[in-house]
């Protein structure tokens, strides 16, 4: 198993762990060992099993109006809202960026 | 010398699904609703809450899938597609990734040539898949408050086709497209209107055969036909004159498109995960195959949707060809555009004139008027109106030139019948013998020199007679009767 860096990597932003760091590289080698474990049992002919509900028949609703026009208690959970439109900011806001992570995490294991 | 370029066109399209609720909701579907007033506390995303699938938007993708000579999955599986975004309050869409509910089809369609205009050309694209996913809300931008407005109402049930990228221009895809519209509609299962229920987003490149795929142009959001085709051919355009070093002139680009090099195409964000609240969507080949004491209303039967399938555009074709002798070409316009085909059919019940004579009033006449002003067909000449026209013209009342105009006219007059107009404007053929052979004798008189070139052989100067009579009847005069008494 071997690692390269990535400048960004969606892994490293989800995650909010720092792989540059050693201390995050260090975790990162655990959380990969922790799960090789899955390795030991042998799957050969088996399906993966994606859900629980293996065995449940998928209910098919009919084509038939029964809800919605709740319009009003759906606005009253809503910070701010215009004219029956929930109001949101311009733009995705974006990730705090490496510097601002660290301090956030500063009592963190990571 | 440098090859020929070839461009590359694929197509993404999400159809709406043409249902009374939602794909995983009982919230009505509605068009121009106030905001959030067909939403659920599911489609509002709130914690708890649970995805219903609804059978019609299951039935109506089988009957897509089918109708696009597609392989149904009887097992198929539901996706969690995260991307973080103010319409999706989820944080996830809802989709069909690993496993679709139908895959492998073939969409052919056909379209006009460049060189001849009249030549028909029968081009096929392979369907990927075609999966059942959710819509996301409606964004507006509010950009002088930097804020924007969210309406969840429209997170409807949607069928995305994906289409392998074999076309190669513009032309091509709006062929596709407007084919696949027509069949949607056909099907009920979409009602094909581009400016929401089809969307349309186009992946444009253009590359010497050979060589590897260079820039890549992605346009999304395309609300016609005819600019889906104008966009991919600028793009294409485009692209080829950046390829070749040639600068790329100031051009306003009237359509929202980015370029994207090749390798980020797969977007940064977005991953998939099976939707744990979802078994998998089971169907049944036919009734033999259902499991013992099953709920018929829990069961989708793909025999019963195949055995339901109405006539699709490409079986309509053939039929008027089959029964009314026409060309493909022809029958071709009919089907492409709305109401021609029924007018055409109306039309032929009312008159006893052959078929073949009276497609090209309907394919060039009525089409080319309808065309210029941007109109349908249920306006100015109906098909009895026009059935008498081709009987005035027939019987011999009015010459074929006269036609037309009286044609014209009844545009214009919007409602006057054709013998009213061939009388108004004295439009009607002269068969009275003794009048024409009055005139006739008057021309020939006036011009002995021409009469002496006819009888020493030279028939063409009997044309020249012939005009000179019909200038005399203000253009009214039978022409044979004419030639006949002349000679």
């Amino acid at each position: 198993m071997f690692f390269f860096f990535y400048t960004d990597c969606p892994l490293e932003r989800l995650a909010l762990v720092d792989f540059r760091t050693k201390q995050g590289l260090e975790c990162l080698e655990k959380a990969i060992r922790f799960a090789d474990q899955l390795h030991v049992v042998d799957t050969t002919g088996i399906e993966p099993m994606d859900s629980v509900l293996e065995d449940r028949a998928l209910y098919l609703r009919e084509d038939t109006a029964v809800d919605g026009g709740c319009a009003e208690e759906l606005l009253k959970l809503s910070r701010k809202t215009v004219e029956e439109y929930f109001v949101v900011p311009p733009g995705n806001i974006p990730l705090p960026k490496k510097e601002e992570r660290s301090s956030m995490l500063k009592h963190s294991e990571l | 010398a440098s090859q020929q370029l070839v461009g590359v066109v694929g197509l993404e399209v999400h159809a709406q699904i043409n249902s009374n609720t939602k794909l995983f909701s009982g919230s009505p579907v509605r068009f121009s609703a106030p905001p959030n007033s067909l939403v659920s506390f599911f489609d509002a995303s709130l914690p708890g809450t649970l995805p219903m699938l609804n059978r019609r938007c299951v039935e109506a993708a089988v009957m897509t899938g089918l109708a696009l000579n597609c392989t149904i999955n009887k097992k198929s599986y539901f996706d969690r597609k995260h991307y973080f975004y103010a319409d999706l309050p989820a944080g996830y869409q809802i989709t069909q990734q690993r496993k679709p509910i139908a895959v492998d089809g073939v969409l052919t369609y056909s379209y006009f040539g460049e060189k001849k205009r009249s030549q028909m050309i029968r081009k096929s694209v392979q369907i990927k898949q075609i999966q059942l996913e959710q819509d996301s809300g409606k964004s507006l931008h509010d950009d002088d408050r930097s804020q924007t407005l969210i309406d969840l109402n429209r997170a409807v049930g949607l069928m995305e086709l994906v289409m392998e990228p074999e076309m190669k221009s513009g032309e091509e895809a709006a062929a596709a497209i407007r084919e696949l519209q027509l069949i949607l509609q056909a099907l009920g299962t979409c009602q094909g209107n581009m400016s929401g229920q089809l969307r349309v987003d186009a992946n444009v490149s253009v590359h010497r055969p050979g060589e590897p795929l260079g820039i890549r142009t992605e346009v999304k959001n395309i609300n016609s036909i005819r600019y889906l085709a104008r966009a991919i051919y600028e793009i294409q355009r485009q692209i080829d004159a950046v390829q070749s070093g040639r600068a790329v002139q100031n051009e306003t680009r009237a359509y929202d498109s980015k370029s994207v090099p090749m390798r980020e195409k797969e977007g940064l964000q977005d991953y998939f995960m099976p939707e744990p609240n979802l078994p998998a969507l089971i169907v049944y080949e036919d009734n033999a195959s259902l499991p013992t004491g099953i709920d018929p209303s829990q069961a989708v039967v793909v025999q019963k949707i195949k055995d339901r399938l109405p006539e699709l555009p490409g079986v309509k074709r053939d039929r008027l060809v089959q029964t009314y002798g026409i060309l493909p070409e022809h029958s071709f316009t009919l089907v492409n555009e709305d109401g021609l085909m029924e007018y055409f059919e109306t039309l032929m019940k009312t008159t006893q004139r052959e078929p073949r004579k009276v497609i090209g009033w309907v394919t060039n006449e009525l089409l080319g008027h309808l065309k210029q002003r941007d109109m349908s067909v249920s306006q100015p000449i109906s098909p009895a109106h026009l059935a008498e026209l081709l009987k005035l013209q027939e019987t011999g009342r009015i010459s074929s030139s006269a036609a037309k105009q009286v044609f014209q006219e009844m545009w214009r007059s919007g409602g006057k019948t054709a013998w009213q107009i061939v009388q108004e404007q004295e439009l009607g053929l002269v068969h009275d013998s003794a009048q024409l052979h009055s005139i006739c004798q008057k021309v020939v008189d006036s011009h002995p020199d021409e009469v002496h070139a006819v009888r020493n052989g030279n028939k063409k100067v009997l044309n020249k007679l012939i005009g000179l009579v019909q200038k005399e009847t203000k253009g009214r005069a039978d022409p044979v009767l004419v030639k006949e008494i002349l000679q």
